[in-house]
């Protein structure tokens, strides 16, 4: 073997290497991508209008809110076992309109607010609960990154969102005001872990079973007896 | 020595394939540069780990495994056993290759380029190797380069 070759193919495997580096460190160096930003001024625009995300009909007799962080581990379980029962036995019977409000824990929960964003600017399109199941339900996929906003972004085309919208949706943070203004209103509710369900004028703090809120439900408004 | 030399840069280059998807995986890189979607779809199916790890994860091992096992096969050309070893490992990822090729084409249904390009790397690496064995293998004078 020929010294020249060794030294050639040293050199190419040295230019190789220090290239590889570099691609990968800049990649990795680079700040994530997307923040949304707590301390954020509420402007009327933000809340005009907007009294948080629903499911059910408008005639239902009784409205439960839920406040809820994404990124809450309780929250994430409620949504993922409880809810599915919620919503086939109660919201589509009609006897419950559902309204979902953002209660981020900024302390302790640093992508909650992208999460939120990311469901927002779903919401956009019209797909904001396909983003919000998504998101809870692939939570151990995105709650320990570094940068999960291009784990949001592949949800986002795996429910069909209008990409290059929803980037735009992003970068803008149009939404970290309305974010911003339901955290407001769960603290001025009383609001003080997640999740929290206001119904019939109380709250509810932590996970509820779905016989909980059935039982509360059927007390609140008895269920139309069935036709004989 | 072409055949070790290629095998070698092809560790390498497989080498920073796998780290950018496992990085990707861990949440240190925002977004995959991938022009289908496809990447985004196999690498957030449950198939993306296997015994507990990322699949990433065996790439970046095995490919930094095959790097020393060439680089030593240049180091030292009368040794067999750094040869054997190269065509053993890059044969069991080239095995590990179809049966993850398979689950995109068939289950996921989703093709990632970024996978594609490691399994032409690990596929080339295999030839090089077993092209080396046989040299190796072969009476002085009756194969070459």
């Amino acid at each position: 073997m020929a010294a020249g070759e060794m030294k050639r193919f040293y050199t190419i495997l040295g230019v190789l290497g220090v290239a590889g580096l570099a691609v990968i460190g800049y990649l990795v160096m680079r700040r994530p991508t997307i923040s949304i930003p707590a301390n954020v001024q509420v402007l009327p625009a933000d809340t005009a209008g907007f009294r948080g995300y629903f499911l059910g009909s408008d005639s239902a007799p009784i409205e439960i809110t839920e406040y809820a962080d994404y990124q809450c581990p309780a929250c994430q379980d409620f949504e993922t076992v409880q809810m599915p029962s919620v919503e086939e036995r109660l919201i589509q019977t009609g006897r419950v309109r559902w309204r979902y409000r953002d209660f981020p824990l900024d302390q302790i929960h640093r992508h909650t607010r992208v999460a939120a964003h990311s469901a927002a600017c779903a919401d956009e399109q019209g797909k904001y609960w396909d983003q919000h199941h998504r998101i809870y339900s692939w939570t151990p996929d995105w709650t320990t990154k570094s940068d999960p906003s291009g784990i949001f972004r592949d949800y986002a085309k795996a429910v069909g969102l209008d990409v290059p919208k929803y980037d735009a949706c992003m970068e803008s943070k149009k939404y970290a005001g309305r974010i911003e203004a339901s955290s407001r209103e769960g603290v001025a509710v009383g609001v003080t872990s997640t999740p929290t369900f206001l119904i019939g004028g109380r709250l509810y703090p932590g996970r509820m079973a779905f016989d909980e809120i059935k039982k509360l439900v059927d007390s609140l408004s008895p269920a139309p007896a069935a036709k004989p | 020595m072409k055949y070790r030399m290629a095998a070698a840069l092809l560790s390498l280059a497989g080498f920073f394939v796998s780290l950018y998807l496992y990085l990707y995986k861990i949440g240190r890189i925002g977004t995959l540069a991938c022009g289908t979607g496809g990447c985004e779809t196999v690498q957030t199916s449950p198939f993306s780990r296997f015994l507990g790890l990322e699949v990433a994860l065996y790439g970046v091992v095995g490919y930094l495994v095959l790097l020393v096992l060439s680089m030593d096969t240049l180091r030292r050309p009368a040794a067999a056993i750094s040869s054997r070893l190269l065509l053993i490992l890059s044969g069991a990822g080239l095995a590990f290759t179809i049966y993850l090729t398979y689950l995109e084409l068939f289950v996921i249904k989703a093709i990632c380029r970024w996978c594609v390009g490691s399994a032409v790397i690990i596929t080339l690496i295999f030839i090089v190797a077993l092209l080396d064995w046989r040299r190796r293998a072969a009476p002085p004078g009756s194969l070459s380069q």
